[in-house]
């Protein structure tokens, strides 16, 4: 071969795609990208962004207990959650303060993968661009809550399996509560024999351990 | 202000003992010390060379690091160990999978985890997949250091995004994935997303012939790269070389090899030599070992096995990581990165903090070889050695 003819046939696959990114669709040689703020990108199901809380049906109905597990097993500490009390300093199963600090957050998911009451799972939102550091990215509770209709929405197959998952515990609790109430009821029906059961002395099943 | 002209004056000092003159040249000159970066194009990220000039000639070269240092190590050694694994696709951003494999891996050496069949396939078939989108980014960004100004790399990306996107339905992100955990996946792949890494696996060669076609046999690329920093086997060696780096060098040296970690025994691929260990050969090296990538990647995705994605070991700790308190000791795992060996060593108390936690990073122990590849290069050679090395600053400053 000739010196040169090298970059000729360099050339002509750049030729070659030239054209093609006029006349070939996007999976064969075409132009692939996208106008993004006029056309965008269908989204993956499990792409992750900044968390965000889930509720059932009203905000007052928010799944997070406060346990504060997800802030501890953050990496980079970017959750902040405080407990509320009532006026009986009697501490409540819900937060009073939950904070999500989005400019210390790196999207790692582990809150979510964490969290033992689905309250916390990762958001789409990935369009948070802002010249107010405490008020738009440091999210309190308030703009954290998303319904679970939104999450239904975003994340199908998640949620939906969640929601299986809990609708079954709650079938298993109300379940064991009928059955508590049936015992209680039975146990009433027959006071003498329970009485007498409780009487009975427990018999040791292996003698006492001396030290 | 002062520190800066001492530091240029220490240059010019060493660089008396290094007698290099232009051969072609016969008129005296002085030698000037100019700065390279650390914010520069072609330095790959904030990374400075002082270099050291006899007219075009380099006579010393001093690589300046750490404007990316962000305590990895120390951070690492203050949270739990699976807190560390989102930290650690942060090194190499590039090859964010690969990273996650190599702490797992040394994780479930520390804590002796089985890991199920399914699993080690994942891993490998991301592993491999991850090496493509290092290998073809780094070719491109070694034409856009010898001036083919972002066409070579947009045909590099343009493979590249459809990788990535497999990796943001697996995991979630493109490039920061997390993906691993410690005995197991954070999620199964479905079919339909082996049946995608099929089709890419199937149409990677095409574009392979055709990034060729572009650019193996083009006069300037063989012109500017043949012969160029040559790296001698000895030196290598000596240097603790590894990756393409070394085996451009002629040295067969490939930890899937050697280790034969997960499931790469089983596998029958090859590992490509360089005959003389110049920029060419690096570049070639890396075309090589994407086509055996792919035969990897065809071969797992032939024998990936249905089964659990989580080892037994660890399921209580899915949900409560923090709890993961491995046994005393110390353990070293390593990978063949696409960049080179990427090992962590890590010593446990038995808390659930590491007590100690160090990263082998290859890029930053690739890049001390630099000065003795570009000494007697011309300055515009410099770049291109650079760029053949092929470093992620995320990694060498950690």
């Amino acid at each position: 071969m000739f010196f040169g003819s090298g970059v000729i046939k360099g050339m002509l696959v750049t030729l070659k795609a030239f054209a093609a990114s006029y006349f070939r669709g996007p999976d064969k040689g075409g132009i692939f990208t996208v106008q993004y703020p006029e056309q965008r990108l269908a989204e993956k199901e499990n792409f992750r962004n900044f968390p965000f809380l889930v509720y059932d049906k009203t905000p007052d109905n928010l799944r997070c207990v406060a346990c504060d597990i997800c802030a501890k097993e953050c990496p980079p500490k970017c959750i902040t959650i405080v407990r509320e009390f009532d006026k009986d300093n009697k501490p409540l199963k819900r937060p009073a303060v939950f904070s999500i600090d989005h400019t210390v957050c790196m999207n790692c998911g582990i809150c979510e993968e964490a969290c033992p009451f689905d309250a916390i799972f990762m958001d789409h939102n990935f369009e948070i661009a802002s010249t107010d550091r405490q008020g738009d990215l440091l999210l309190q509770k308030e703009a954290l809550l998303k319904s679970n209709d939104y999450f239904n929405k975003i994340r199908p197959t998640d949620a939906s399996a969640i929601d299986a998952k809990r609708a079954e515990a709650e079938a298993k609790k109300k379940a064991a509560e009928q059955a508590a109430a049936a015992k209680a009821a039975a146990a009433a029906a027959a006071p003498k024999l329970a009485a007498a059961a409780a009487d009975k002395p427990a018999v040791p099943t292996e003698p006492p351990k001396t030290v | 202000m002062t520190t800066r002209t001492n530091s240029l004056k220490t240059t010019m000092q060493t660089s008396k003992n290094y007698e290099v003159r232009d051969p072609q040249s016969s008129i005296e000159t002085q030698t000037l010390a100019i700065n390279v970066g650390p914010q520069h194009p072609s330095t790959h990220g904030v990374f400075r060379m002082n270099v050291v000039l006899d007219g075009e000639v380099v006579t010393s070269l001093k690589p300046v690091m750490g404007y990316l240092h962000r305590n990895h190590e120390q951070i690492a050694e203050n949270m739990s160990y699976a807190a560390s694994m989102p930290y650690t696709d942060r090194l190499d951003y590039f090859n964010s999978m690969t990273n996650n494999f190599g702490w797992a891996l040394t994780v479930e050496k520390l804590a002796a985890i089985d890991v199920p069949e399914r699993v080690e396939y994942v891993r490998v078939i991301m592993a491999e997949l991850t090496r493509l989108v290092n290998h073809v980014s780094a070719i491109g960004f070694l034409l856009n250091d010898l001036g083919a100004f972002f066409t070579p790399v947009l045909y590099a990306f343009r493979e590249r995004e459809k990788i990535l996107d497999i990796f943001e339905e697996v995991s979630g992100s493109r490039m920061m994935c997390n993906y691993f955990r410690f005995g197991g996946l954070r999620r199964d792949v479905t079919p339909a997303v082996l049946e995608k890494i099929r089709g890419i696996v199937n149409k990677f060669p095409a574009f392979l012939d055709e990034f060729e076609t572009l650019l193996t046999k083009n006069e300037i690329l063989c012109m500017r790269c043949q012969n160029v920093g040559i790296l001698p086997r000895d030196l290598a060696v000596n240097a603790s070389i590894t990756g393409p780096l070394l085996r451009a060098s002629g040295v067969n040296y490939d930890i899937r090899k050697v280790d034969g970690y997960s499931v790469y025994n089983r596998f029958e691929f090859k590992v490509p030599l360089g005959p003389k260990g110049d920029v060419y050969d690096r570049y070639y090296v890396r075309i090589l070992e994407m086509r055996e990538s792919l035969k990897i990647l065809d071969q797992a995705l032939k024998g990936i096995p249905a089964g659990e994605i989580m080892a037994k070991k660890m399921l209580p700790f899915v949900k409560s990581p923090r709890n993961f308190k491995p046994p005393v000791g110390e353990a070293y795992g390593r990978v063949e990165g696409p960049k080179g060996e990427l090992g962590f060593y890590v010593v446990s108390d038995g808390t659930a903090q590491p007590w100690r936690y160090h990263v082998r990073a290859p890029s930053f122990i690739n890049l001390t070889i630099l000065e003795d590849m570009c000494r007697g290069q011309k300055l515009a050679d410099a770049i291109v050695i650079l760029g053949s090395i092929d470093i992620v600053l995320g990694e060498v400053d950690r």
